[in-house]
């Protein structure tokens, strides 16, 4: 029972003028540990709802998640995201942002400070630790949130399109990046993206989406 | 529509006072215009600056290229000083920079006397105008002879005096004396003629008014001099007015503010907080708010008087509503204006309600909750002048409603001019501790 199960997740909501949308429509994706998969779609085709409900943040209308036999009904830890972009805290600088996960679990400031440093290694940001996140440039605080959420050791990574603002090269670095990181957690990732390029370079598993209602196209 | 033609003509009233002071605005604005025209000649002489907005070309529409000019600053700020020295003529300013003052001295014109005989003869009268604020005798004049005598009157500044030239005359005007010219030119009731020192006018009876020239300088009961309202300045530091010093004043108004201010945030700030964080708190106090917002804090100054009296309760719990409604729309603004991200972010990273509430939506709301603050001081400030005003034993605005019943103008104007520097200050104050406490403002 190790790995997250989508099972057959449905989300439709009704609109103010009486009518209904159905965002998505019977979803059923697999991901055993370790697996990379890649969500790709067009705008509006669901992807990010899908992503809210496996994160926590939306109520499926029907079906479940369920992450290592443990059925999700909100937000966790075990369950880290990144965002596109505008998600770091401001009032924290490089530091303190990386170790917000571990700090709302209470942990002492030694082995904090080390998976900090570690990690802003990692993401090669160790000089920058004490700067504000505002003084950073895109890629690089796209580089403080994976490290923010890697701090923190979910089971699974969800990210949506965390990429998507960021220039071409700076985008071809990142890449790299998510990958080796990958490759040396050994994490689960979910990936949204609508670059077709992006999803098959880095999505081991590829699901194509389509939209009204959002279902997985084959 | 008796209203409606009162209301125009008050309108008409207002537009021929705009009228009226149109050729000094326009001539202000010359001035603007030239100095600037000046600046630029000098600018070009300097060594050219050449940082990164100054290299821009295009400025004119470039809000970032308009960088406020500090030598336009310093120019205005000095030439308000020069202004209000010239019109008032201060000590502090070279008598050249004066405006014409009113005449001061002696200064004579003849009359002309005609008796029902036909005969007429001369006199002099000798008109002395001193300062305002002393009384000072008539001058001692030889009478001379003939049918007229001649006559003295001591006038202060800026005043006019009748004067009944004929009643020391061999003839009286009970006698049918009359006079017919002044300095030679003929003269009737109704009329005026000018003289050496300013205008002579014959009343309808036949009197002399005897009208000075005033200048065009401003008589200390409308405008003192600079110096005259530093030097009451310092009186009322050093020996109070009304029972206080200007610190005790100054104090007690402060005091007002500050503990006004800081119960309003103290309420306002978590109710605001708990109307951006509960749709039941918000369901609830919104139509409270909403309603209380645009009540001006100066209009329940009645209300607050009759409930909690003059007294320093009556002020605070004024200052109190001034600032709770301010702070509570900023909180909640503050809260709404999380984005939802921050907030995702943190709950994904393990965060628990408290510590959403503690490390996001607190910091968050900091910017927004500064900028309430800052009006709400803009506010509780202007409220407690204006309260003052109604009724208080101390207090900046007391001592100038007092002193301008007394016509102390140079209390009134010395006291204006702080309320200012101190409103000034508080918000300089307010924007220190804003780039202290929240550098990240605008920047996420």
């Amino acid at each position: 029972m190790t790995g997250l199960k989508i099972e057959n997740v449905s989300m439709r909501f009704d609109l103010p003028d009486g009518g209904a949308v159905q965002a998505l429509k019977d979803i059923s994706i697999d991901l055993q540990p370790g697996e990379l998969l890649s969500v790709l779609g067009p705008s509006g085709c669901g992807k990010t709802t899908l992503l809210n409900i496996v994160a926590g943040f939306l109520a499926p209308t029907a079906g479940q998640i369920t992450l290592n036999g443990k059925r999700v009904h909100g937000p966790g830890p075990e369950r880290g995201m990144v965002f596109q972009q505008g998600a770091l805290f401001e009032w924290m600088n490089v530091r303190e942002n990386v170790g917000f996960g571990p700090r709302m679990k209470g942990m002492a400031a030694k082995p904090k400070a080390e998976i900090v440093n570690h990690l802003l290694d990692v993401v090669g940001l160790r000089d920058f630790k004490d700067k504000a996140v505002y003084e950073l440039s895109g890629g690089m605080q796209q580089r403080v949130a994976l490290a923010r959420c890697l701090a923190n050791e979910p089971d699974v990574i969800l990210m949506d399109e965390p990429l998507g603002a960021l220039d071409a090269l700076t985008r071809e670095k990142m890449q790299g990046l998510v990958l080796k990181l990958w490759k040396e957690t050994g994490k689960t990732i979910v990936l949204i993206t609508h670059s077709v390029e992006e999803a098959l370079l880095l999505g081991e598993r590829l699901i194509v989406m389509a939209p009204r209602p959002g279902r997985i196209h084959k | 529509m008796a209203v409606l033609a009162a209301l125009w003509g008050e309108f008409l009233t207002v537009l021929s006072a705009i009228a009226a002071a149109l050729p000094w605005i326009s001539g202000y604005i010359l001035l603007i215009l030239a100095l600037m025209v000046v600046w630029s000649g000098v600018r070009r002489l300097l060594r050219p600056k050449h940082d990164y907005s100054s290299l821009k070309t295009v400025t004119f529409g470039d809000e970032s290229a308009v960088v406020s000019n500090a030598v336009a600053s310093v120019v205005s700020i000095v030439l308000i000083f020069v202004f209000w020295g010239a019109f008032t003529g201060s000590a502090l300013l070279p008598g050249i920079l004066h405006v014409p003052g009113p005449f001061s001295g002696t200064g004579t014109f003849d009359y002309t006397l005609t008796i029902p005989d036909g005969t007429t003869d001369n006199a002099t009268v000798t008109v002395l105008v001193h300062p305002a604020d002393v009384t000072t005798d008539d001058p001692v004049v030889d009478p001379g002879d003939g049918i007229a005598l001649n006559d003295s009157i001591a006038i202060g500044s800026y005043r006019s005096a009748l004067l009944r030239v004929a009643d020391n005359d061999v003839v009286t005007r009970d006698a049918g004396a009359q006079i017919t010219a002044i300095d030679g030119k003929d003269i009737a009731p109704g009329e005026s003629v000018r003289v050496s020192f300013g205008r002579v006018a014959m009343t309808p009876k036949g009197t002399l008014n005897i009208m000075p020239q005033t200048g065009w300088q401003m008589e200390p009961i409308w405008l003192p001099a600079p110096e005259a309202v530093w030097a009451q300045a310092i009186s009322v530091a050093t020996e109070g007015f009304r029972g206080a010093t200007l610190w005790e004043h100054l104090g007690f108004s402060l005091f007002r503010v500050i503990v006004g201010f800081l119960l309003g945030a103290l309420v306002g700030v978590p109710l605001g907080y708990a109307m951006g964080l509960s749709d039941w708190f918000r369901g609830w106090f919104d139509p409270i708010v909403e309603f209380m917002r645009p009540v001006p804090p100066l209009a329940l100054i009645p209300l607050v008087i009759i409930w909690a009296g003059i007294g320093e309760t009556g002020k605070i719990i004024l200052l109190f509503l001034a600032a709770l409604w301010i702070m509570a729309i900023a909180a909640r603004s503050g809260v709404s204006g999380v984005r939802i991200s921050k907030v995702h972010a943190a709950y994904s990273l393990g965060a628990s309600r408290w510590q959403i509430m503690r490390h996001v939506i607190v910091p968050n709301s900091l910017p927004e909750i500064f900028t309430g603050a800052r009006v709400a001081m803009g506010v509780c400030w202007g409220t407690v002048v204006a309260a003052e005003l109604v009724a208080a034993q101390k207090g900046v605005g007391m001592m100038i409603m007092v002193a301008s019943k007394f016509q102390s103008t140079d209390i009134v104007l010395m006291g204006v001019i702080l309320i200012g520097v101190v409103g000034f200050t508080i918000d300089l104050g307010i924007r220190w501790l804003e780039r202290l406490m929240v550098p990240w403002k605008g920047k996420g």
